[in-house]
């Protein structure tokens, strides 16, 4: 008895925090957390296309390469993504062994597929290895990026959760209107620098020249406007190490601050070309085409583009954190309003207290004595698994309230079980104190069964479900097992604490 | 009812309780049970044609779509939210008076393309903005669901029912007997089908949670033929002369009264969810409700027949050779 004493106490006082405010040294529990459906808020539901992940790193091994290659003067070379592989093409095809021994010093995650590309040409495809690392890491880094980037974003104690092979599940408490969080999140922030071209090699925006591709993007004055820009990169967005929102007469726009490596690359190519104009790239979009004044050696550098306050910080925000591995695809967005969060919360209550009233009441009056001792069981079964959420941190949602309502009304089965039993055993002839005895006796089997049942199909719906139906199951299991306990150990030990240095002869059922 | 004394104190008077259910039935569920099980069996094939020909009303989950529920400042009307989508070119939607004040609309919106979950929601959201002003209303929720979430899902909830029931059949099995744990399966699967069927006639929502139901009732429902196979399993070792259905009619019969309270008390809780617990969980407790309800039944006249059926199935080849 004492041992449930204190195991009450305990419950209480991790629930303390849930129902009033609590000094900052309270020892126990923390307020009970609740669902994105009791709360309000947006759950976002993201798709990693890993597919595209490999065709990107693929894509930047061949630049890569490209570079390697004028690094070892080969002479005039081609390296082109043709499907799944890397196709490089020598004018002098007696320097094939030399590509050939590159790629196996320099890129151990490139092969070289033997007997295909006919004369001249070297195909190269990933590792398989290589790929499946690939795939692998993208939903890993994707999160790591994303976290970065909702954390800038101000949500009060958002949830970003990888779920299955390529899913990642964002959860922002009292976020309403997603429109910004979204764009923040989809955005892939793939940020290149690269040299528009210019002469006769540029071609026209209808025959672009050969390595000059034509994208899409704003001009000076804000219209749209198509760039002819140079294949060839001149620097990614991977060394930018910082980036802020600054203010000028024009407007806002974007400061950012290069490393080591990026302020080389970036003093390099502003010294060579002087003059021309440099494209900044994000996603495939043109933002701006400033020309190239004079040599940028500080390793800083600014994006401007008519941007719009927020629009200005979530571009520093995604620099700042860097590009996802691939590009996103929303699957899933279920967004509830705080009016209706609060009537669930009123209607799972109200549901709560009617139905622990009816068998509350129910069960005083069916079986009197054993019925209190039911009733009081099902008490602390509700403020053991209360006080188990307050602890451990686990989600309330309404169908955990409504799980919580079906836990009482199935604790007691276990009681009315063990009851019936007692009238019996009654029945039967048996003494007040035999007639117990038999009845927790022989109630025992079915009593583990029936629980056991429950709690294996709770796990299969843990298994299955997410949000708020993975709340129910919580509540379920946990409640299977306090019941339990509950039911049979709590309700045992009133039967013998009253039966203390007395002789029992009577039983009240 | 009565407070009952031990045989010292009064010998001779046999103690008396209150019930709801008198504890000397002797129904003859047996003799019952070939009627039963037509019944049983004419409820599965209605359910499955049902589910066949008029099929579930799939929630957004399984659907795909976009669903927002809307509560407007003032009464409106369904023709004015659905013209408002008209003028911006949102086809297909279908609206509707939710609220007993007019004041509430569900907008559903039929599939979207893949990676575009998104712009069907949007669409509806800027079309209220334009068209009613920023204040006039509020978005109570919003649910978006890609066609691959909801391809996925379906799987993944038809596996976990099955998944569930064999896991059931297994368990019973292995604690009783093969017998039981077929009948238990037949059970379950009847079980089911049944809630499905009352499902389909009502054309409540098909969600997430309902498949939740579904499986609580996979494991609840289960229950009841425990406590009866239970006691047929104590009857069988207590009185080894009476035959089969002789025990199984005497054990239905000794465990009809928990059998009853045990799931009453469930079912109660559930009503009370049914009828206080809001939209949002509407067929939810719908769903638990005819479960538990078919689940006290089948414990009944699906399980224990089953048990009597396959017995006299496996014997019938000893008792021709005796011959």
């Amino acid at each position: 008895m004492l041992g449930w004493l204190a195991a009450l106490a305990v419950a209480m006082i991790a629930l303390a925090p849930t129902v009033v405010t609590v000094p900052s040294w309270w020892p126990l529990g923390a307020p009970i957390r609740l669902g994105l459906d009791l709360r309000g808020g947006t759950h976002l539901l993201y798709g990693v296309d890993l597919d595209e992940a490999v065709r990107q790193a693929l894509a930047s091994s061949a630049r890569e390469l490209e570079l390697a290659l004028r690094e070892v003067q080969v002479g005039a070379a081609t390296v082109d993504l043709e499907g799944d592989t890397i196709v490089v093409r020598l004018a002098d095809r007696d320097r094939l062994g030399d590509v050939r021994s590159l790629v196996g010093t320099r890129f151990p995650d490139l092969l070289a597929a033997d007997g295909e590309g006919g004369g001249g040409a070297l195909v190269l495809r990933l590792q398989e290895r290589a790929r499946l690392h690939i795939r692998n890491n993208a939903v890993e880094q994707a999160l790591q990026v994303l976290r970065n980037r909702i954390d800038q974003f101000g949500v009060a104690e958002p949830s970003i959760q990888t779920q299955g092979d390529d899913e990642i599940v964002i959860q922002l408490p009292g976020v309403q209107d997603p429109q910004r969080a979204k764009a923040l999140i989809g955005r892939t922030a793939l940020l290149e620098f690269r040299l528009v071209a210019q002469g006769p090699e540029a071609g026209t925006v209808e025959h672009p020249g050969p390595g000059v591709e034509v994208l899409p993007g704003v001009g000076e004055g804000g219209q749209r406007t198509r760039y002819l820009v140079e294949k060839r990169l001149v620097m990614g967005g991977d060394v930018i190490t910082d980036a802020s929102v600054r203010r000028d007469i024009d407007g806002y726009y974007v400061d950012f601050v290069l490393d080591a490596r990026g302020t080389t690359l970036f003093g390099d190519a502003t010294t060579r070309n002087v003059g021309r104009q440099l494209a900044i790239i994000l996603d495939g979009q043109v933002q701006s085409a400033p020309s190239i004044r004079e040599p940028i050696t500080g390793g800083r550098g600014q994006i401007s583009g008519r941007f719009s306050v927020e629009e200005a910080q979530d571009l520093a925000n995604v620099l700042r954190n860097g590009a996802l591995p691939a590009p996103l695809e929303l699957r899933e967005e279920r967004t509830v309003g705080p009016s209706l969060g609060r009537d669930s919360i009123r209607q799972g209550r109200l549901s709560f207290i009617v139905g622990v009233a009816f068998v509350v009441i129910f069960m005083f009056v069916y079986y009197r004595g054993g019925g209190v001792i039911a009733d009081l069981a099902v008490a602390v079964n509700v403020l053991i698994l209360l006080a188990l959420f307050a602890l451990f941190g686990f989600t309330l949602t309404l169908p955990g309230i409504a799980g919580l309502v079906l836990t009482v009304g199935m604790a007691v089965d276990a009681n009315v079980l063990v009851l019936e039993r007692v009238r019996e055993e009654l029945r039967g002839g048996k003494g007040a104190r035999a007639a117990l005895d038999a009845g927790y006796d022989r109630a025992w089997t079915a009593i583990v069964d029936t629980h056991v049942t429950t709690f294996g199909s709770g796990l299969i719906l843990f298994q299955f479900g997410t949000g708020p139906v993975r709340g129910f199951a919580v509540i379920l299991c946990l409640g299977i097992i306090t019941s339990l306990v509950t039911a049979v150990f709590f309700t045992r030990s009133i039967y013998d604490w009253m039966a203390v240095g007395r002789r029992v002869d009577t039983v009240s059922v | 009812m009565a407070r009952t004394t031990s045989e010292t104190a009064v010998p001779k008077e046999a103690p008396r309780f209150f019930t709801l259910i008198p504890t000397d039935t002797k129904i003859d569920f047996v003799r019952l049970a070939p009627l039963m099980t037509g019944i049983s069996l004419a409820a599965c094939l209605v359910s499955l044609v049902l589910l066949g020909t008029r099929g579930l009303n799939y929630g957004t989950d399984f659907a795909g779509g976009a669903m927002l529920q809307v509560r407007f400042v003032a009464p409106t009307t369904a023709t004015n939210v659905r013209t408002a989508l008209d003028q911006h070119k949102i086809e297909g939607a279908v609206v509707q008076d939710v609220g007993a004040d007019h004041e509430e609309f569900e907008i559903r919106v039929a599939q979207v393309a893949e990676g575009q979950a998104e712009t069907a929601s949007n669409g509806v959201r800027n079309a209220l903005q334009e068209t009613f002003g920023e204040g006039s209303y509020e978005i109570l929720r919003v649910d978006t669901v890609g066609p691959k979430v909801g391809r996925d899902l379906w799987r993944d909830a038809t596996l976990a029912v099955v998944a569930a029931t064999i896991l059931m059949a297994v368990y019973i099995a292995i604690r009783f007997d093969l017998r039981f744990g077929l009948g238990a399966a037949v059970a379950l699967a009847h079980d089911v089908i049944v809630t499905i069927g009352a499902l389909v006639v009502t054309q409540m929502d098909f969600d997430l949670t309902t498949v939740a139901a579904l499986l609580t009732v996979v494991g609840f429902s289960v229950n009841d033929t425990v406590v009866i196979s239970d006691r047929i399993r104590e009857n069988l070792r207590k009185r080894r002369r009476d035959d089969l259905a002789t025990i199984i009619n005497a054990s239905v019969n000794e465990t009809l009264s928990r059998t009853v309270i045990t799931s009453g008390t469930a079912i109660m809780v559930v009503i009370a969810l049914f009828l206080l617990g809001g939209d949002v969980i509407h067929s939810f407790a719908f769903a638990l409700l005819v479960g538990f309800i078919a689940g006290v039944y089948s414990s009944v006249y699906v399980a224990s027949p089953i048990v009597l059926w396959l017995e006299r199935w496996w014997r019938r080849p000893a008792a021709a050779r005796r011959k």
